[in-house]
């Protein structure tokens, strides 16, 4: 097996970071932290949600397009039989070997896609302004409020956008578009 | 814009979605026994209606799932939406 041990991550969004960081005023963009995660596909009527929230500490989303914490990440619920569970301390590989064999008595399995995505985070009372340029969901508060979350589109590129409070938004989006949303949301700052 | 409801993520624009043709086609019970031109009226012929037409679409930039909708073909009215393969 080959040695990995010398290779270093680096974030997909590393040429960006200057260009995010010089942004003055509001809101912030910050560059998350990359975490582990994983995509749960098990039917939810089984008797898996509650086997899975005992084990891995916090409920799962019952809703479609909401989001609850679990441990050191989040579970979000994409569709009627889907979820992407992240943790934020746990290897890729432990995670994914985790949940798949929580999931697995039940029929489910979980898939690794911890390289799939980066995360964005925007702070500040601008927050959903901004995000508004390029989406056409409703997210005013009272309809985006904190447990929500959404797949949706940010200009041309798929986002997966999590509410945590009324300032503060998190952005998912798929590693070879994180260039494209990032760069657009540099422009939308500076046309504000 | 127009707006599509999906039963899942609830109103979106239709450049979320991708259209899948006319819904409900029975697969033929008897594939073997089909002639040529019985194979292509099922793979290639469509209903054309002027008025409600049940098609499939899938909310590719939402939850992937596909649904079936009814559509008014002269207005592109929506009368309804609901998950594929449910009656209810
Ligand atoms: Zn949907």
């Amino acid at each position: 097996m080959a040695d990995t041990s010398v290779l270093t991550r680096r974030h997909p969004l590393e040429s960006r970071r200057a260009a995010l960081e010089a942004l003055v005023g509001d809101p912030a963009i910050t560059l998350e932290p990359l975490v582990s995660a994983v995509d749960l596909r098990v039917d939810p009527d089984g008797g898996a949600l509650d086997a899975l929230a005992a084990a891995l500490g916090g409920p799962l989303p019952t809703a479609v397009d909401t989001w609850t914490g679990i441990g050191d990440g989040e579970a979000l619920r994409l569709g009627p039989d889907e979820w992407l569970l992240t943790s934020a301390g746990t290897d890729p590989h432990r995670w994914e070997d985790r949940v798949d064999s929580l999931a697995a008595p039940f029929g489910g399995m979980a898939v690794d896609v911890s390289a799939q995505r980066v995360a964005l985070r925007l702070h500040g009372a601008h927050a959903r302004e901004l995000l508004a340029s390029g989406c056409s969901i409703d997210l005013r508060p009272g309809r985006f409020g904190r447990g929500r979350c959404a797949q949706t589109l940010f200009g041309q590129a798929p986002v997966l956008l999590v509410a945590h409070a009324d300032d503060d938004l998190h952005l998912f989006v798929r590693s070879s578009f994180s260039g494209y949303v990032a760069d657009r949301l540099v422009d939308a700052a500076a046309l504000r | 814009m127009q707006l599509i409801t999906c039963p899942w993520c609830g109103p979106r624009e239709e450049t979320e979605f991708r259209y899948g043709g006319q819904a409900d086609l029975a697969y033929p019970a008897d594939p073997s026994a089909l002639d040529d031109e019985q194979w292509a009226r099922f793979v290639f012929f469509r209903d054309n209606p002027e008025g409600a037409f049940a098609e499939r679409w899938c909310h590719d930039a939402g939850c992937r799932r596909w649904l079936r909708a009814v559509r008014d073909t002269r207005t592109y009215v929506f009368a309804e939406t609901r998950p594929y393969g449910r009656t209810a």
